[in-house]
């Protein structure tokens, strides 16, 4: 079976983000990335499918700062091919563009499986794997947590509010959306990173022209103003403990 | 093209979902400006009485069985026929396991503009979107042709969108699709549990930062001091280390308690979403510049290990 | 005149000259064979290691650990006891071996020589016995745990025992026949003989007597050469040779490095080939004492990790497949056998250690468990078989280089209160760096005493900076816990920093920083680094540091394993605490003894587990005994969080408070 996960990088929500001088955009000159965490959880499911049932899997992505190091991570973890795609992503690459200049090479390389994040936190015009599914001609599931791979069939749990599950199935090839995987994304030892490093090679692959209909304008960004803001009390965890039971009480739960 | 705002209305197992009356809310902020009408699109199997309190100038109703249960392929292609044959101003759709699953296809199919994480539409054809986990708020202008909307919860109260009085209902006609590649098997109910999250009123809620599962105790010992239940958010439930009947969030329970306290929260919007309904929010948590504390009433950056543990032994002083 | 005569007693025309020695060299043959047998094992199967270097320094070991056996020696009776069994023996085997030479080649030993040499053999012969008593006593009726309590043990103390008192009869039945005039120079013997002497039996009755026992002495001498490889008497050959093969090329802090083919690929131990034959000689030589297990507080607190049982199981591997493995020509296929790393060893007892060294400290023949430990968990790390909460520690460390996945911008957050505003040290020169260290900087309830030590270092008017966002965890636990890679990349980082900022020395709040950037960060050795407790000492020394009152409280001070233990920095802290006026009791187990408290060996980023007792909680209840101590000093920013709690759990707020050594210095100030 050949699993295909493309994956990203967006913005690390740890650090501070601020916006740029223009206004329309975030500030790059602070701005840490890391693995869109959907995407790790693809990554993580796809590898659980090959321990299972010996499938090939291909992870893929922008070849943008950063790409080097997320591909190899995917390799130590036992990926067993790397692409990164050129293109002019200078100021940012939105989905629409993407799964256009995507579907073409992914049609090439002919998935039976197509599993990427269902979501990534800098989304404006959608998640990519809905609209990919769709160039590609395959049938879409989001929000899945959890994959079984019978033959060509394939059943997936999806989650809806509330921890209901339904169980869909569908066949090959078909692209889903992960939410979760069975298990959380290993972690893989620097060292086989770095071995990775001198034992696999990344392919590198041209996206053609990007074409970006679709996609909204952005006329601004902005911090959200705390339209309320709480009432903080100390810092010293016994002052704050006295309070709270003050609050407590005020409110009637004591 | 009219100048009409549909709504992709949302339900399951009978039940409309909050963010279908969300969407109505925004939908009639919209159609002020456009000037046109508000019509809910429901789909379904013998559901026309879930038509009964939407917020619409005209629900257009497509019953069939295939359309019994959500199926993305079904609901995709069946929404997209409509839209491409009514050519609407705008379509919105929820931010959810549901409308998140048709909506990107339908824009690639129908070749429509599609912009996403939407909270609330202001003056002028604006529409703003949170991103970054609630971090970031993007404003852009509705896009030119029939533009998809993805509405997340927090902008507008349901009860804004929910009306007393029926809506007038058309039927539409709806042809059976052939090849459909995705079936539905089974529906797997949550594991049952002495619990109900959602029916509390005074819960504890952990997060990522109790930081391993045996911290989790720090936490149950102040529910039983204060006799609240604990609960967490994602993080704390794809760990294993409570059962996803505690999960409060997107995927989780809705909860309405009087008192939510929110140990090592920080406050992302699928979390967000499923809390506010609570009277107060209390908010613990070592960063201050946690989103948790926007919707807080009160907070603190005391460490929870030193915090947790002095506020349950001074509970259970004084309840002796 | 006294002289020594061979065989007396023993008919000349038996030809007992070929009897003993066609017996022994027979027996030495068998010997030989069965510990070629045996030892050979350790190079066939084991990598190659180097350890025949500094032969001098290496006879030194010998010397002090196998002969003098000072290690033994450091607990009283246990050592009083061995020291009986051993010395007798060394005494006993010179005396064969002088009286060989007596025989063959020079006659010295006649008049006073003889007479002294019986002597010291008579009174070895008493030390021995007292020392079989001891044994017996300890084996039979104390039976403390931590030994091994089978029968080949006792068939080992019995046979030796036999042996002594078979040739003391030997000697008391020739004094009873020959009655010499120097008899009293052999106390012990002719006290024996009193009783041949009062018995009344004749001359060649106690003749034939003296041939039976001196057969039978010969026998049994012989047996126990020939089997000395099955029995428990093996660790005096592999004892001693793991003495002489102790590793003296790195300071005791450093951990092994992984060990290399010949490719220059990377060794991780899964199997018992890829130990080095030193690792295995370890298994061999391990005489199944049990001090490491007493030591060891991740046993102590339940843990199913014994540092003895841990070694064992390497032996016990060795001898069953070590024959199978050395005789096949080609690696064999794993499957066959029982995995070394995860079936032999189960994974859960590799996590529990702590590497606090206490196990290597103690250890009379000087195994070496810690390092091997660590080997085992770079495989598990390579194989990603750790706990999630201890993945996401990694991944942390890895990404934001702190575990607590914290921005680095947020490291230096601590600094906002203190005015004026710390140094830079990559910025400005300054005399001291101060690595803080990630508990130090990050943990909010220890954000307060770190303030204080910025604030005592200006009060003393210190010229010091820090790293700020520079810094990166220095990398000892992630070391210990087997992540190879992800040290060298945190120190790479540390190391650049560092050698663009311009300083004289390092201080450092935090002893494992401190562990492994004075003796792992190879390239900055040239920046001397001290323990903040050591630059104290030299600050009140030089008078730089004076304090305004004497505090008088009552304290005891628990000495941090890296800082102690691993780098001998004992006596400074105790010299501070002297000069804030505190009087200090120290705690029952101090110094190299010190009990960890379990934090270290990347344990606190681990899941605790079911265990019976926290290691600190243990410490705290040691540390309650002591009459009239309110204060528990310590000097290590991990053991402040662990003893706070121990504290709680254990229900002793009212009772005593932990307190940092800063603290002390700040309120004496």
């Amino acid at each position: 079976m050949n699993i295909i996960v493309p994956v990203k990088l967006v913005p690390d929500l740890v650090e501070e983000l601020s916006i740029d001088a223009s206004g329309t955009a975030l500030d790059t000159a602070w701005l840490r990335m890391i693995i869109n965490e959907f995407d790790d959880h693809a990554i993580e499911q796809a590898i659980l499918l090959k321990e299972r049932t010996g499938a090939h899997v291909t992870v893929l992505s922008t070849n943008v700062e950063g790409v080097d190091d997320l591909l190899f991570t995917a390799a130590a973890k036992g990926a067993d091919r790397l692409i990164k795609l050129n293109g002019d992503f200078e100021s940012g690459i939105n989905n629409h563009t993407l799964a256009r200049a995507m579907a073409t090479i992914l049609r090439d390389l002919k998935p039976d499986l197509v599993l990427t994040g269902v979501q990534a936190n800098n989304d404006l015009d959608g998640s990519i794997g809905p609209q990919l599914a769709e160039y590609l001609g395959m049938p879409y599931i989001g929000y899945v947590s959890g994959v079984t791979v019978s033959g060509e069939t394939v059943i997936v749990r999806k989650e809806y509010p509330g921890g209901l599950i339904v169980e869909m199935e569908a066949s090959t090839p078909v692209l889903l959306g992960i939410q979760a995987a069975e298990q959380p994304p290993r972690y893989v030892a620097i060292s086989k990173v770095r071995q990775m490093m001198k034992t696999m090679s990344i392919e590198e692959l041209d996206l053609s022209t990007l074409d970006s209909t679709g996609a909204p304008v952005v006329n601004r960004m902005f911090q959200p103003e705390a339209t309320g803001r709480a009432t903080m009390l100390p810092e010293n965890a016994d002052n704050a403990a006295n309070q709270l039971v003050t609050i407590f009480k005020e409110l009637g739960v004591l | 093209m009219n100048q009409d705002i549909f709504v992709a209305i949302e339900h399951l197992r009978g039940k409309v979902s909050d963010i279908s009356y969300i969407m109505l809310a925004a939908a009639h902020d919209l159609a002020h400006s456009s000037g046109g009408k508000v019509v809910a699109i429901l789909l379904g199997h013998n559901v026309q009485e879930l038509a009964g309190n939407l917020k619409a100038d005209q629900v257009l109703y497509a019953d069939h069985s295939f359309l019994t249960d959500f199926n993305p392929e079904a609901y995709q292609k069946t929404l997209a026929k409509i839209i491409d044959e009514y050519k609407p101003r705008a379509v919105f759709f929820g931010q959810t396991s549901i409308g998140m699953d048709i909506v990107g296809g339908i824009s690639a199919q129908l070749g429509l503009p599609l912009v996403s994480s939407v909270r609330t539409i202001e003056a002028d054809n604006k529409i703003i979107s949170q991103i970054c986990g609630g971090k970031i708020m993007a404003e852009c202008k509705l896009p030119e042709t029939t533009a998809l909307i993805t509405l997340v919860p927090g902008g507008y109260k349901p009860e804004l969108g929910q009306s007393t009085q029926l809506p007038p209902i058309t039927s539409i006609p709806v042809q059976m699709l052939d090849g459909l590649r995705i079936k539905l098997n089974q529906y797997i109910e949550p594991e049952t549990s002495d619990v109900d999250i959602s029916k509390e009123s005074l819960l504890i809620a952990v997060g990522r930062g109790i930081q391993n599962q045996d911290n989790i105790s720090l936490a149950e010992e102040l529910a039983q001091a204060i006799g609240g239940v604990v609960c967490a958010s994602r993080p704390v439930v794809d760990q294993g280390w409570l059962p996803t009947s505690r999960l409060v969030g997107k995927s989780g329970s809705t909860v309405k308690p009087k008192v939510y306290l929110a140990i090592g929260i920080s406050g992302a919007p699928e979390h967000v979403e499923a809390i506010t309904g609570s009277d107060v929010i209390i908010a613990i948590n070592t960063d201050p510049a946690a989103p948790i504390f926007n919707i807080a009433k009160y907070g603190t950056t005391a460490d929870l290990f030193d915090l947790v543990p002095a506020l349950t032994e001074q509970i259970r002083n004084i309840k002796g | 005149m006294p002289e020594r005569t061979d065989y007396w007693g023993i008919p000349l025309n038996w030809r007992p000259d070929l009897i003993v020695y066609s017996l022994m060299f027979l027996a030495a043959i068998i010997l030989l064979i069965r510990f070629y047998q045996q030892g050979s094992l350790w190079w066939r199967v084991g990598q190659s290691e180097i350890r025949w270097n500094k032969i001098h320094l290496r006879i030194e070991r010998i010397i002090t650990y196998a002969i003098v056996q000072t290690r033994v020696l450091s607990q009283r009776y246990p050592g009083v006891m061995h020291i009986g069994l051993a010395w007798g023996f060394f005494v006993f085997f010179m005396g064969t071996a002088l009286a060989t030479i007596d025989s063959h080649f020079i006659k010295f030993l006649e008049g006073n020589p003889y007479l002294i040499y019986k002597f010291i053999l008579d009174i070895f012969t008493l030390f021995f016995l007292l020392g079989a008593v001891l044994a017996g006593y300890r084996r039979f009726i104390q039976k403390p745990p931590r030994l091994t309590l089978q029968s080949r043990f006792t068939i080992s103390l019995v046979l030796i025992s036999v042996i002594v008192l078979a040739g003391l009869t030997v000697e008391s039945l020739r004094l009873a026949i020959e009655r010499p005039a120097w008899a009293l120079w052999s106390p012990v013997g002719w006290l024996v003989a009193q009783a041949w002497i009062a018995s009344g039996a004749s001359e060649q009755t106690l003749l034939n007597w003296h041939i039976g026992v001196w057969g039978f002495h010969l026998i049994l001498a012989a047996i126990t050469v020939a089997t000395l490889p099955a029995s428990t008497l093996w660790h005096t050959l592999t004892g001693p040779l793991n003495t002489f093969f102790s590793q003296l090329d790195r300071p005791v802090g450093q951990l092994k490095p992984v060990a290399q083919t010949a490719q220059n690929e990377p060794i991780y131990v899964k199997s018992l080939q890829d130990l080095t034959w030193k690792q295995l000689l370890d298994g061999d030589a391990c005489t199944e004492c049990g001090r490491c297990q007493d030591a060891c507080p991740a046993h102590a607190a339940g843990t199913p990790l014994s540092p003895k049982q841990f070694i064992l199981s390497i032996r016990q591997a060795l001898h069953r497949d070590g024959p199978i493995l050395a005789a096949s020509n080609t690696k064999i296929q794993g499957d066959k056998l029982k995995q070394l790393v995860g079936d032999e060893i189960p994974q859960e007892i590799l996590w529990s250690c702590t590497t606090c060294g206490a196990c290597v400290r103690e250890c009379p023949v000087l195994i070496e468990h810690v390092d091997t430990i660590v080997d085992m968990r770079r495989h598990m790390v390579i194989e990603g078989q750790m706990d999630s909460m201890l993945q996401d520690a990694l991944a942390n460390l890895g990404r934001y280089g702190n575990s607590f996945g914290q921005s680095d911008r947020m490291r230096a957050k601590w600094t906002q209160p203190i005015l004026p505003k710390i140094k830079d040290a990559r910025k400005e020169a300054v005399e001291y760096c101060w690595f803080v260290g990630d508990y130090a900087s990050y943990n909010a309830s220890l954000a307060e005493i770190t303030q204080k030590t910025a604030n005592v270092l200006q009060k003393i008017g210190l010229d010091f900076g820090i790293l700020y966002e520079g810094e990166r965890n220095a990398g000892n636990d992630v070391r210990r816990v087997g992540e190879e890679g992800l040290f060298e990349m945190l120190a790479e980082k540390n190391m650049a920093v560092l050698s663009k900022s311009i300083f004289q020395t390092i201080i450092t709040t935090d002893p494992h920083s401190y562990n492994t950037l004075k003796n792992e960060y190879t390239g900055n050795g040239k920046h001397p680094i001290l323990h903040y407790s050591e630059l104290l000492d030299q600050l009140v020394t030089s008078g730089k540091l004076k304090f305004s009152k004497k505090l008088g409280y009552k304290v005891t001070y628990h000495d941090p394993c890296y800082l102690g233990r691993y780098n001998g920095v004992f006596d400074a802290p105790r010299r501070v605490i002297a000069a804030t006026g505190c009087e200090l009791i120290e705690m029952p187990r101090n110094r190299t003894r010190s009990f960890c408290c379990g934090a270290g060996g990347g344990r606190i980023w681990m899941e605790e587990g079911v265990i019976k007792e926290r290691p600190s909680e243990a410490r705290i209840h040691e540390a309650v005994k002591l009459e009239g101590v309110q204060v528990f000093v310590v000097a290590c920013p991990k053991d402040i969080t662990m003893y706070r709690d121990a504290i709680k759990t254990t229900g002793k707020e009212d009772r005593i408070i932990v307190k940092d050594l800063i603290e002390l210095v700040d309120e004496a100030l």
